[in-house]
């Protein structure tokens, strides 16, 4: 299958079904390989979404390029958010306190059920039975529009890709483009089925089109706003959204009612740090200077109310870790998984979490450490991700170490563990190593083709294996040098 | 200067070329180069699958094997990467810290440290396509990584670049990994596979009859992907061209 990749043909991809992501096994490990190998298969999606995130790394370089303080600003960042981190309480307690004085009604929630009945009656309180809303991870997180849907309660997703995955009945497989994995073909399907467009037609002009035509109405009669925040100011109690489409100035401004969720970990202390933050969203998530619009959200409008829920949900006991605190500083951005190798071959469904590619390899572990245990292992470790980091966290040293910590815990699967205990003990004794190393190669060499490629052998299903030398180097040494010891 | 061969387990077992020509090379420069012959793994197999108590074994016989030599040097910047960044399941005692600061991956100790200006055995008449590894790349820092902001530097490069006949061409994604990553080549091996088979089309297009590396991992694991694919494209270890392989 993999092979047809080479020579690829637009005009095949009507007939290529999207491929889905990962397989839900309750709190069973998710098997992100074996979702990525079906992501695999696609040939044509597998392009687009690799090529089409490359672009937004190559974007992003430009953008790097043009500014001579790159370096200095993600160094800055990085202070930025480690000082708010360290100082969180205070933070939290001052923005609460100017936001309150703004006319704004604070909520706190400790987890999701909290959060989510916290809105839910919030809503209920102005009898809001339709809710637009923006783009969010943390409601994703929250599992909010599930909840939702139990006590009545319409949610419009505004974001054009959020949009497409609620239609569709997909999570987002992207912080930032959360439809990436899609083709127009796909979109062109989804859309027939669910707003009554015309299937064959997959001009991406005319499907835009379509569904602001289906969803301008619901906007514009809705309830309720929602919209997350990219920042929190805490000097000021500010709430701060950058988007391109708009969305969430609609979400904020028709209703009466505007909620925000917003997870603890978004507060910057001053509104002159957002020139820093502002300066690098952007340009790291999608190689643009800036978002469309950045919107600043100071208080209700008159004979409007706004609230702020402020959601932990694990957020203090990641504080409390040692080695994987320095997640918190993440802004959404995305860069780590538009520059991650395996996330442009996997897709993002295929990691089975609300947050995927690398900053999720560091991130789902925290909510539970069984069902992501495979996470932490779909990385090669090659360290990207942590280069194109705005606020420089060190993912893929937190990925290894997170290694670690499954191995202790017992998450990580028979077979590699007995692996890994016979390697060890072979690796400690060089006499018993020396044995091994010549049984392997003669076996190699010996062996017929359908005894070395069959269905135990992962290298060799998509590879050749080594060929193995007349002699290793120890005998060649032996041989050659043996005196010159 | 004594010198310690530092031959990791799968190139001995699978290149023994590449530590005939690192060996070769090293007593080019007049050096004392000893290969202590009970030497196995530096232990990275084990540790960067998360399993670092079953690396403690191999570290410390790793420690046993090249306490003593002014430095150690070997042909593998993940296992050189690993010693320096993560050999920590032994305990930290001075003989270990020596050999972990002591041990350089080859490209870096003939740029660092003998700071070669020039290989006039050295004959390559091809168009090679270089592979920085990422354990080189971004964790022993032998090259500018294209995601950050800083001047264009490599020593691979540097060292290649005093090889008569010798013509660099660039893959379009000049420092993406090519998904080999030790046990993520089994345990992850379509996603594996596609990003070796995706390195080595790239490479064929730039033109390239040589993919040069310091690391033979990645090398085995193209070689792997460009074999099933039928790439035609040539594999060679940095210590071999600068050895004089082919001249």
């Amino acid at each position: 299958m993999r092979k047809s990749t080479s020579d690829d043909r637009p005009g095949n991809s009507k007939i290529e079904p999207q491929p889905r992501g990962a397989r839900n096994k309750g709190n069973r490990p998710i098997d992100q390989a074996e979702a990525a190998e079906r992501f695999l298969a696609a040939p044509h999606h597998q392009k687009q979404h690799d090529e089409r995130l490359w672009t937004l790394r190559q974007r992003r370089d430009d953008q790097m390029w043009s500014m001579p303080e790159w370096e200095q600003m993600r160094t800055l960042a990085s202070a930025i958010k480690e000082h708010t981190l360290s100082h969180l309480d205070t933070y939290l307690e001052m923005f609460e306190t100017n936001a309150k004085a703004n006319g704004v009604v604070v909520h706190w929630a400790k987890d999701a059920a909290e959060h989510n009945s916290i809105v839910q009656r919030v809503l209920e309180r102005r009898g809001a039975r339709t809710l637009i809303k923006s783009k969010s991870m943390l409601t994703e997180e929250c599992g909010l529009r599930a909840d939702l849907a139990k006590a009545g309660v319409e949610v419009i997703e505004t974001d054009l890709g959020e949009r497409i995955q609620q239609l569709d009945g997909e999570d987002p497989s992207h912080v930032v483009v959360p439809a990436v994995h899609k083709l127009r073909t796909d979109v062109a399907k989804v859309f027939a089925a669910t707003i009554g467009s015309d299937p064959d037609n997959d001009d991406p002009h005319h499907l835009a089109g379509a569904q602001r035509d289906a969803t301008r109405p619901l906007i514009l009669n809705a309830d309720a706003g929602m919209t997350g925040a990219n920042f929190l100011v805490a000097e000021t109690g500010a709430v701060v959204v950058c988007t391109n489409e708009g969305n969430a100035d609609l979400c904020a401004n028709i209703p009466d009612l505007h909620i925000v969720s917003v997870g603890i970990e978004k507060l910057i202390p001053r509104s002159e740090d957002l020139a820093i933050f502002v300066r690098m969203l952007s340009r790291s998530a999608l190689g643009s200077p800036i978002t469309q619009y950045t919107s600043h959200f100071r208080g209700p409008r008159q004979g409007g109310e706004m609230h702020v829920v402020l959601v932990d949900n694990g957020r203090s006991e990641r504080l409390g870790m040692e080695e994987f605190w320095t997640s918190l500083k993440c802004i959404r951005c995305g860069a780590c998984m538009n520059t991650c190798p395996v996330y442009r071959r996997s897709g993002g469904l295929s990691y089975g979490a609300t947050y995927s590619g690398p900053i999720g390899l560091i991130i789902d572990p925290t909510f539970n450490a069984r069902k992501y245990s495979n996470l932490p292992f779909a990385s090669t470790l090659n360290g990207s991700c942590t280069n194109v980091c705005p606020v420089k966290i060190n993912i893929h040293e937190q990925i290894y170490a997170w290694r670690k910590v499954l191995v202790r815990k017992h998450e990580t699967p028979f077979v590699k563990r007995a692996a890994m205990k016979a390697a060890g003990a072979v690796l400690a004794r060089p006499a018993v190593y020396r044995a091994t190393v010549e049984r392997t190669n003669e076996a190699l060499a010996s062996l017929p083709r359908f005894a070395i490629y069959n269905g135990l052998n992962a290298w060799g299903k998509n590879r050749e294996m080594p060929h193995p030398p007349a002699e290793t180097f120890h005998q060649w040494f032996i041989k050659n040098r043996g005196g010159k010891r | 200067m004594k010198i310690g061969l530092f031959i990791p387990c799968f190139i001995d077992a699978f290149f023994p070329e590449v530590g005939i020509a690192t060996l070769e090379l090293l007593e080019r420069f007049d050096l004392n180069v000893v290969y202590p012959p009970d030497q196995t793994c530096c232990g990275q197999p084990m540790a960067n699958s998360g399993f670092e108590t079953d690396a403690s074994g191999a570290e410390a016989l790793f420690v046993r094997n090249f306490d003593g030599f002014d430095y150690v040097v070997g042909p593998s910047g993940s296992c050189v990467h690993h010693i320096r960044h993560h050999f920590t399941a032994v305990e930290q005692t001075a003989a270990v810290e020596g050999v972990r600061a002591r041990t350089y991956e080859l490209v870096e100790f003939l740029h660092d440290i003998l700071k070669v200006d020039a290989f006039p055995w050295a004959r390559f008449p091809h168009k090679v396509g270089l592979h920085n590894s990422c354990g080189t790349l971004r964790g022993l820092g032998h090259a500018s990584a294209s995601e950050l902001r800083e001047p264009h530097f490599s020593k691979p490069e540097a060292l290649l670049s005093k090889v008569d006949g010798l013509e660099l061409v660039a893959a379009s994604r000049p420092d993406e990994c090519c998904g080999f990553g030790g046990l993520f080549s089994v345990f992850n091996e379509s996603v594996s596979a596609k990003m070796g088979s995706d390195k080595v089309h790239d490479f064929a297009k730039a033109k390239a009859e040589y993919i040069v590396s310091a690391d033979s991992s990645c090398l085995m694991h193209q070689r792997g992907c460009a074999e099933r694919d039928n790439v035609s494209i040539k594999f060679i270890h940095i210590a071999q061209i600068l050895n004089g392989a082919g001249a």
